[in-house]
């Protein structure tokens, strides 16, 4: 499989006028073209920033981050969906669906055409005229999904899209993103902390240690390569997976409880891996 | 409200148990509105009055949302110059006015002077603040979208404060008022807070209350005006694109 993202030895710092954050320690995966790889940490360890990256929103303090074999922030080829849909107000849907065309000064006609397909494929038909505050939650998503895809991203960068969402809801929206991401043969990477989501979704899921952030453990879900959310939820190796993400992310607690007596942050790796 | 208010003073002046020389009257008020429009003065004064504060308003206005613009791009002069703006906004500006005739000398320029001093730190306060209101989500949105200053500026920052931007336009109306009167007092030369001051001097306290009748009526119908431009925008706004 070819790789789309790649992480090789990321370390990233923030620098602010009193202080430094080691955010991300060393850091290396990959995800190939096509695959959905799910990251799941503790809040505030780092998830968002690893977007960021994959985005060419920020640069890495040291290492290397390659999109497509390039630096991300020259080739501009992925696209987000936000925890929340940010539609603007005070646009129509089509318009709001155009904003990143019009930012990017794209050609709009060419945006509108792809918009009104996306639409139709996906059930939204005619909403193109109303305003976001006619919509539901769900379909809000949705159009806020159709917004990114018009721009013909290679890569979809979700932090938590969900997260707003009332029950209900989230779970027709992770099926219906789930097969739009597919149909659109997308390559994606899936922030959440919630493992049922990310075991929904996911080819394979990272969980991200708390900060300063590596990864402790890649889970890999290809045994469910293909199967609709919906259909993996009630499989009996969706509970055996469960399982296996929450003790890798609960050795957390442990390793940081070790690191604060005695060992050196650099152990946790290795701790880790010894729960495989 | 407004005329039982009028109808119990006419009547308490009527009866005697108000004095009419220190309150007047409504009555005596209508005759010397006649008389003050037949001889051209209300008409003259009052145009006066309206164009110092229609004038302040809009200077007011696009100085500070314009000085609220820069802030909000500049980040460093915000952080330099915003404490500075709250203690700047607490002082007694009225009490400059003696300095202002001085400086700018006793004309109209003094009273609009006058009437900036008092509205322009507190439209440049209340913008900004809206500008920086508006949401972490959306500017995150418009940073994934590489959105330049500028595009963020036009199509997410000002659109999105247009509300906050309305409220201050309605404080404006009444500070603009304030100031060109404070302005009309301290420089006297022509407009109904002349008027005020003039039929005081005079003891004439028809003159007086004709005067602050008239000026409160042109305050609630400039309000209006803005109230009215409020529900047009934003009917407008939310429907085009
Ligand atoms: N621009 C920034 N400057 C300084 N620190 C930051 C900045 N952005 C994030 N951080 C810090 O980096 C850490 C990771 O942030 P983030 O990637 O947003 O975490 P997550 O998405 O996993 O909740 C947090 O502790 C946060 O306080
Ligand atoms: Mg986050």
């Amino acid at each position: 499989m070819e790789e789309l993202i790649t992480f090789d030895k990321v370390c990233l710092t923030y620098h602010t006028k009193e202080s430094e954050t080691p955010v991300l320690a060393d850091m290396s995966f990959s995800v190939g073209r096509g695959e959905l790889m799910g990251l799941v940490g503790p809040s505030g360890c780092g998830k968002t920033t690893v977007l960021s990256l994959i985005s060419g929103i920020i640069r890495p303090t040291s290492g290397k981050v390659l999109t497509g074999g390039m630096a991300p922030e020259k080739c501009d080829i992925s696209g987000y969906m936000l925890q929340k849909d940010e539609l603007l107000p005070w646009r129509t849907n089509m318009a709001n669906i155009l904003l990143g065309a019009e930012l990017k000064k794209r050609d709009k006609a060419a945006a509108r055409q792809k918009a009104l397909e996306l639409l139709e494929k996906y059930d939204l038909k005619g909403v193109e005229k109303h305003y976001p505050d006619q919509l539901s939650g769900g379909m809000r998503q949705r159009v806020a999904l159709i917004r990114t895809l018009v721009l013909a991203p290679q890569i979809i960068l979700l932090d938590e899209p969900f997260s707003a969402l009332d029950f209900q809801t989230r779970l027709q929206v992770v099926n219906d993103v789930y097969t739009m991401l597919k149909t659109e043969k997308m390559t994606a990477v899936f922030v959440t902390h919630d493992i049922n989501e990310a075991i929904s979704m996911c080819d394979r899921v990272a969980v991200l240690s708390s900060k300063p952030c590596h990864i402790k453990e890649i889970v890999d879900i290809s045994v469910f390569k293909g199967i609709p959310p919906a259909e993996r939820r009630i499989s009996g190796e969706f509970v055996r997976l469960y399982d296996k993400i929450l003790t890798s992310m609960q050795s957390r607690t442990e390793q940081t409880w070790n690191t604060q007596k005695n060992t050196p942050a650099t152990s946790n790796g290795s701790a880790g891996k010894n729960l495989q | 409200m407004v005329a039982a208010f009028f109808g119990l003073w006419e009547a308490l002046t009527a009866l005697g148990a108000l004095d009419s020389f220190i309150t007047s009257s409504p009555s005596r008020m209508a005759v010397k509105l006649a008389e003050l429009f037949q001889t051209g003065d209300l008409l003259y004064h009052m145009g006066v009055t309206l164009a110092e504060t229609v004038i302040s308003f809009l200077l007011a206005t696009a100085m500070g949302v314009a000085a609220a613009i820069a802030l909000w791009w500049c980040e460093s002069a915000r952080k330099i110059l915003e404490p500075h703006l709250v203690i700047l906004n607490s002082l007694p500006k009225i009490a400059l006015g003696p300095v202002i005739i001085i400086w700018v000398g006793a004309g109209t320029s003094a009273i609009i002077v006058m009437a900036l001093l008092i509205s322009l730190i507190i439209t440049i306060i209340n913008s900004l603040q809206a500008f920086l209101s508006v949401e972490e989500g959306k500017l995150r949105l418009f940073a994934t979208m590489k959105a330049s200053k500028t595009q963020t500026l036009f199509k997410l920052i000002l659109p999105s404060a247009i509300p906050d931007l309305m409220a201050v336009l309605k404080v404006n109306v009444g500070l603009s008022w304030v100031g060109t009167i404070m302005g009309e007092y301290l420089v006297s030369k022509a407009g109904l807070g002349y008027l005020i001051i003039y039929g005081g001097t005079i003891f004439d306290l028809d003159i007086v209350m004709t005067a602050t009748v008239v000026l409160c009526v042109l305050a609630a119908l400039m309000y209006y005006a803005v109230v009215l431009t409020e529900k047009a925008i934003g009917k407008k706004f939310k429907f085009n694109s």
